[in-house]
C-alpha cells in the first residue's frame, strides 16, 4: 500500500495504491472519474487512453503506484464549463461518435498530437490513432474531426496574436 | 510487378425483423410531475442510436421536444418485453411501439389539458416546444408541466400510454413455398474500386460508392454514419478478417485480442461515399426501415467482383487473402 499524490485535470489528488493496481482503475473506481474506459485492459484498444504529463499513455497498463507526483489530464478535464475542447466540438459537430466507447481515449490520443504539433497531415493523425481502435465509425468522420480540430485550434491561436 | 485495378457492384435487399416463433417487442410511456415523458423498454442501445431513434419517434408523436423525451432500457426482468436487438428490427419494432404508446399517452395529455383550458380535445394540438393549445386561438395554452401537474394533483389520472408490435409468425404455402417472412425490405447496391498486386497478392480497397433504399432515414447522420461504418465493416470481413488464416482446424495459430484480430485501421480505409433514398415502407415507423446489418454485405462481393474484374481470379471464400489471390492467379497462368 502507497498513498499516491498527484494532480489530476489541474486538482490536486490523492488515493492509495493497492498493489498490483492501475491508474485506470485508480481513476474509475477510487477518484470516480469514469471518463477513461476498460475496453481491454491490455494496451490494445486504446479506449483508456490519458495524459501522464502531457504524454497519451494506456492507462491500463501503468502501475498505480508509479504515478506519484504526476500531472494526469483525462477527458473529463477538457471541457471549460459549458464550453467543449475544440477537438471535443469537432467530434460532436463532425459526428464522430457512434457507440462512444472509443471516444475519449481517441480524443485524448487526438488533444496530444494537436499539443505537439498544430497542423498535422492526415497521416500523421492516422499515426496518432493507430493505437486507438473504433468498431462503429469506420475511423473516417474520426480523422476528418481531429483535422477539423486543428485548423480550429489553429485560427483560434491566430486570433489570439492579433489581439 | 503490376498494380491492376478493378470495380464490381453487388445489391442486396435485406429483410427488416424475423420469422420465429413471432417477432414482438412492446414499449410503455408515463409522463412524469415535471412534463417529461418516460419511455420504458427491455430493449438495448449498445451503440446503434436506438435511443435517440425512439426518442424522436416519441416527441414527434406527442408533439413535445426531445428534450422533453427520458428512455430508460434493457431490463429484461422488469421492462416491456422485446425480443432483442438483432435482424435489424431495432428500429422498426420498437419505434413502431413507441410510436403506438405515445399515441394513447397523446390522447390522455390532451383530454387533461382539455379539462384544464375549459375546450374539447379535438381542439387542441401541440406546438412541439412544449405548449398544449386551442386551435384556431394560440393564446389560449397550456404548458406541459402544468398539464401534468393537473393530471397528478388535480384530477388524478396518469398520463400514459402501452405500446406493442407484432409481425406474426407467418408458415410458407406447402405448394408454393410463398411465405410473409419479414415486414419490408431495404435495397442497397455498393460498388467498389481495389488495387491488386499481382506480385504480393494484396488487394486493397480504395473507394466504396453506396446507395441505400430505407424507406426513411429517422436521422439521416445516424443512417449515413451506419452505412460508411457497416462499410468499413465489409471491407474488414472482405479482405481483413479471419478467426483461422492458416489452421482451420485448430486454434493454436488463431488471433486472440485486438492486438492479432487484424481489422482495417484508420490508414486502411477506402475513400466512402453515400447516397440514401427514401421510399417510405407501409408498416414502418414514420416510413423506415431497417439497414443494421445489410451494410457489411454489400461491400463483400463488390469487391470479389472488382478483384475478378482486376486480375481475373474469381474468389468465393472470405478472405480474400493475398494468399487466395496469388494461387488463383498461378492457376491462370498454369
Ligand atoms: S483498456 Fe487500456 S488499452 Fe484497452
Ligand atoms: S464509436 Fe463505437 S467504438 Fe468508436
Amino acid at each position: 500500500m502507497k498513498i499516491v499524490s498527484l494532480r489530476v485535470n489541474g486538482a490536486g489528488q490523492a488515493f492509495i495504491a493497492r498493489p498490483g493496481t492501475t491508474l485506470l482503475l485508480a481513476l474509475r473506481e477510487q477518484l470516480g472519474l469514469t471518463g477513461a474506459k476498460r475496453g481491454c485492459a491490455q494496451g490494445a484498444c486504446g479506449s483508456c487512453t490519458v495524459l501522464l504529463d502531457g504524454q497519451p499513455v494506456v492507462s491500463c497498463l501503468v502501475p498505480a503506484v508509479t504515478v506519484d507526483g504526476a500531472e494526469i489530464a483525462t477527458i473529463e478535464g477538457l471541457a471549460d464549463g459549458q464550453v467543449l475542447s475544440d477537438v471535443q466540438q469537432a467530434f460532436l459537430d463532425g459526428f464522430a461518435t457512434q457507440c462512444g466507447f472509443c471516444t475519449p481515449g481517441m480524443i485524448m490520443s487526438a488533444e496530444a498530437l494537436l499539443d505537439r504539433n498544430p497542423d498535422p497531415t492526415r497521416d500523421e493523425v492516422n499515426e496518432a490513432i493507430s493505437g486507438n481502435v473504433c468498431r462503429c465509425t469506420g475511423y473516417e468522420p474520426i480523422v476528418s474531426a481531429v483535422l477539423d480540430a486543428a485548423a480550429r485550434r489553429r485560427s483560434r491561436a491566430g486570433e489570439g496574436a492579433k489581439l | 510487378m503490376t498494380l491492376l485495378r478493378g470495380r464490381g457492384y453487388a445489391s442486396v435487399n435485406y429483410p427488416t425483423g424475423m420469422n420465429l416463433g413471432g417477432d414482438p417487442s412492446q414499449a410503455l410511456i408515463h409522463a412524469t410531475t415535471m412534463g417529461g415523458f418516460v419511455i420504458s423498454l427491455s430493449s438495448v442501445d449498445l451503440g446503434q442510436g436506438l435511443k435517440t431513434v425512439v426518442a424522436q419517434c416519441a416527441a414527434e408523436t406527442l408533439g413535445m421536444p426531445m428534450a422533453n423525451v427520458i428512455v430508460d432500457t434493457a431490463d429484461t426482468d422488469t421492462g416491456p418485453h422485446c425480443m432483442g436487438t438483432f435482424a435489424s428490427r431495432g428500429t422498426h419494432r420498437i419505434g413502431n411501439a413507441v410510436i403506438m404508446a405515445a399515441r394513447e399517452a397523446r390522447d390522455v395529455m390532451l383530454a387533461v389539458a382539455a379539462e384544464e383550458l375549459e375546450a374539447d380535445a379535438d381542439d387542441l394540438e401541440t406546438d412541439g416546444t412544449g405548449f398544449v393549445r386551442l386551435k384556431g386561438s394560440p393564446e389560449t395554452k397550456i404548458h406541459i408541466q402544468d398539464v401534468t401537474l393537473a393530471a397528478h394533483f388535480k384530477q388524478g389520472r396518469t398520463i400514459s400510454g402501452r405500446g406493442i408490435y407484432l409481425k406474426e409468425r407467418n408458415y410458407p404455402v406447402p405448394e408454393t413455398g410463398e411465405m410473409d417472412p419479414d415486414s419490408c425490405q431495404a435495397h442497397a447496391c455498393t460498388v467498389a474500386e481495389v488495387e491488386v498486386d499481382d506480385e504480393t497478392g494484396v488487394a486493397t480497397v480504395l473507394s466504396l460508392h453506396n446507395a441505400y433504399e430505407v424507406g426513411r432515414a429517422l436521422n439521416p447522420a445516424m443512417a449515413a454514419q451506419q452505412v460508411e461504418g457497416g462499410g468499413w465493416m465489409g471491407v474488414s470481413h472482405a479482405v481483413f478478417e479471419s478467426t483461422e488464416p492458416y489452421y482451420p482446424a485448430s486454434r493454436d495459430h488463431g488471433p486472440v485480442d485486438f492486438c492479432e484480430y487484424l481489422m482495417p485501421g484508420p490508414a486502411e480505409i477506402p475513400v466512402q461515399s453515400s447516397v440514401i433514398l427514401e421510399r417510405p415502407a407501409s408498416n414502418g415507423p414514420f416510413g423506415a426501415k431497417g439497414i443494421g446489418e445489410m451494410t457489411a454485405n454489400a461491400p463483400i462481393p463488390a469487391i470479389a467482383n472488382a478483384i475478378f474484374d482486376a486480375c481475373g481470379v474469381r474468389l468465393t471464400t472470405m478472405p480474400f487473402t493475398p494468399e487466395s489471390i496469388l494461387r488463383g492467379l498461378d492457376a491462370l497462368r498454369a
